[in-house]
């Protein structure tokens, strides 16, 4: 993977309300590439994965995002999502009375018209024909097990913890990104939904797509099989490893990354 | 109703809704009111002297009568500085080639003919004070089914006109019912006989055309025993920089097992004071459903309201309110059950933004001895900004106890993280905003017909923009 990245994090730090989060965080990866940041709560992944897509919550006090070789800094979150950024929410947000088909189709329909978003405008092109949208929302459904009838329940309102993270890989199926960032996945999931998700997934990583999985256990990486794991204590990546340094944590604990960044 | 041709989302109220033609009225009454122009409206128009003296007697009503010291403020409004009578043809036409040209021309622009074609049983439409187009289909017409001005309504059924004329609503009911019942023009005439069911709506669209102008029309609607009607109102105004006074006035009687919805998709321009009276009353087992859509004028009052008469009669009230910036909605409902047995259901959504000011006002009443009555109001208020206000009345009048009344309110302010889930999926932030809107009143929308729920849609969305960043 001798390519450039098409994500760099450069020394990044993030404060939220003046608190400072992220102290130095630097990252890359490639499409292609499956990186997962591990690390105990309150080291700073949820905020490194919501400042990568721009939460205006998150204030970048110095460091740098690269996307494709740009910096993403001063892009706003739509902007970002259109360049081809992805996360996978840990707590999908319910927008009630919005049917789901009818999001996935807005957010789409951002992607074909160029107009759209840069005056922070409304887009007016017509964008994808309905009924080729339908075709590959069912097909990408099928895969991940989800009834019919999903398309037409209002987004994230009512959905069940499995259905809301279904959802999100559908999105990222259909949104077809270049890095999906997949934050805390795996929690609030049961065994089997795990596994359909793993599988969506898994699926969808390829040499036209990087993943960067942000989880606090092991499991998801028994599923996803990760190239580079990361560890995350205190807003800084404190060390880097195979997929073997996740059974090392698992087996461990946090305290022994702890111990070492110490010495 | 607008179509994706003539519907760029990027035009606005000004350009699409807001123009006017230039003045070309066959006859328009002085400024101000008195007697004097009471009477030469009645005769203008050739009334019956039974109509003539009630005009003259609710005049003195309202001149008695205070202004309405709640609700929004009313008190900007002068009443001698304000055109009472616009005649703008000599005619109701027929056919819309028969319609002067400056009036089709506007009509064309707000699509009504057009709509008239693809997806209405009838049309009325009305420039300032009087109707000049009216049709209903054929086939409905062989069925027995009346669809005219209320004008043509008292001229050619004037026994069952006068029956019900001023029954549901009396002029002494408020100040606003007393000057529409002093100087009304216009508005629809409708009857529905015995079993006949008119599935495809009939539409009327209320026309301000002229500058400082005040329109009274009158809308009288009787639904016969196991019939149903579908009525449409839609209305626009040219944005002038002096104020419109708008007050209508609808009375609506549903006889045993019959069944009236009316929508209305309430769009004047920000110059317009929208007072407006409706209220139905409901036989055995009838049905009354209001859909009230309130997105334009400076201030509306309006409270739709049903009567349940007799056993079995139910009512509902399906109301979105959007107040932008200058603008108050004071919006509501009032269901009072006078029979046993009977039910309600209120919903009301209402969304405020810019520093406009939206709200519920509402009245749940029931009488000694109506027993068994079901009521549940629901009203939802999303704030869009820290400038922004939303109020809610609901008033409770409960005499029986043997009822069940249901109260929920919630308000809301549009969040962060919705706006945030939904930019991060692509979606620019003002389109975002606008769908959450969208999703906030789809409980209401999807009781329109397609049509205008595409319509109601476009139009948040053109509320909406700008709104952002």
């Amino acid at each position: 993977m001798s390519q450039t990245p098409e994500l760099v994090v450069k020394n990044l730090h993030v404060s939220v309300e003046g608190k400072e989060i992220l102290k130095g965080l630097s990252l890359e990866i490639a499409k292609g590439e499956i990186h997962a940041i591990m690390g105990p709560n309150g080291s700073g992944k949820s905020t490194f994965a919501n400042t990568l897509m721009g939460h205006p919550k998150y204030e970048v006090t110095s460091g740098e995002i690269l996307f494709r070789g740009e910096s993403i800094l001063e892009m706003e979150t739509d902007a970002r999502a259109r360049a081809g950024l992805f996360m996978a929410f840990q707590y999908p947000v319910a927008i009630p009375g919005l049917t789901f088909a009818s999001f996935l189709r807005a957010a789409i329909n951002a992607r074909i018209a160029p107009a759209a978003g840069e005056d922070g405008k409304m887009p007016t092109k017509k964008g994808i024909a309905p009924k080729e949208f339908r075709k590959q929302m069912l097909e990408q459904m099928a895969l991940l097990k989800m009834d019919e009838k999903f398309a037409t329940r209002y987004l994230n309102d009512g959905f069940s913890g499995g259905e809301k993270k279904r959802a999100e890989i559908l999105q990222m199926a259909m949104l077809k990104p270049t890095i999906a960032i997949m934050d805390e996945t795996d929690s609030g999931l049961d065994i089997d939904a795990l596994r359909i998700v793993s599988e969506g997934v898994n699926a969808l990583a390829g040499p036209e797509m990087g993943v960067l999985v942000i989880t606090h256990y092991n499991r998801i990486l028994n599923y996803i099989k990760p190239d580079k794991v990361h560890v995350m204590v205190d807003g800084r990546i404190v060390t880097s490893g195979g997929p073997e340094m996740a059974l090392e944590l698992e087996a461990k604990g946090y305290d022994w990354v702890r111990e070492e960044v110490a010495q | 109703m607008s179509t994706e041709a003539n519907m760029d989302l990027r035009d606005s109220y000004e350009e699409k809704y807001g123009f006017h033609e230039p003045d070309s009225f066959v006859f328009k009454s002085r400024k101000g009111l008195d007697r004097t122009i009471v009477e030469e409206i009645s005769r203008m128009k050739g009334e019956p002297a039974w109509m003539l003296e009630y005009r003259l007697k609710a005049l003195e009503i309202f001149e008695k009568k205070p202004m309405p010291n709640w609700g929004g403020d009313v008190g900007a409004i002068d009443f001698q500085d304000i055109y009472y009578y616009v005649k703008p043809s000599n005619e109701e036409a027929k056919s819309w080639e028969d319609v002067p040209a400056d009036m089709k021309r506007t009509f064309d622009r707000l699509g009504i003919p057009e709509a008239e074609q693809k997806f209405l049983s009838g049309v009325g439409a009305q420039y300032d004070s009087e109707v000049v187009y009216h049709k209903i289909k054929e086939s409905l017409e062989k069925q027995g089914v009346i669809f005219l001005s209320c004008d043509q309504g008292l001229k050619d059924h004037p026994e069952l006109f006068k029956q019900y004329f001023g029954t549901v609503i009396p002029s002494g009911d408020n100040k606003f019912s007393a000057l529409n019942s002093a100087v009304w023009s216009g508005g629809s005439f409708i009857y529905v006989p015995k079993g006949v069911k008119v599935d495809v709506p009939l539409q009327a669209y209320f026309r301000i055309n002229t500058k400082d102008m005040g329109q009274f029309e009158r809308t009288l609607i009787i639904v016969d025993e196991g019939a149903y009607v579908h009525y449409v109102e839609g209305c626009t105004a040219p944005t002038y920089s002096s104020d419109s006074l708008h007050s209508a006035v609808v009375e609506i009687i549903i006889k045993k097992g019959g069944r009236c919805r009316y929508t209305t998709i309430q769009n004047w321009s920000n110059n317009v004071y929208n007072l407006v009276t409706k209220r139905a009353v409901a036989y055995q087992d009838a049905t009354m459903e209001w859909v009230d859509g309130n997105l334009g004028s400076k201030l509306t009052m309006k409270y739709p309201a049903i009567y349940m008469m007799e056993p079995g009669a139910h009512g509902e009230v399906l109301s979105i309110a959007f107040a932008g910036k200058g603008q108050h909605q004071d919006a509501g409902a009032k269901a009072v059950h006078m029979a046993p047995n009977t039910t309600s259901k209120i919903i009301s959504k209402s969304i405020s933004k810019d520093g406009g000011r939206a709200g519920y006002r509402g009245l749940v009443k029931v009488v000694k001895g109506a027993e068994n009555c079901r009521s549940t109001v629901n009203c939802d208020a999303l704030i869009l900004d820290e400038h922004s206000r939303s109020d809610t009345y609901p008033y409770m009048e409960i005499e029986e106890d043997k009822v069940s009344i249901g109260h929920e309110a919630t308000v809301s302010k549009i969040g962060d993280e919705q706006i945030f889930y939904l930019t991060s999926r692509g979606i620019p932030e003002e389109e975002a905003a606008a769908m959450i809107v969208s999703g906030f009143i789809e409980p209401v929308v999807k009781e329109l017909p397609m049509e205008y729920a595409v319509e109601m849609n476009r139009l948040i969305q053109l509320q909406m923009e700008g709104s952002v960043g």
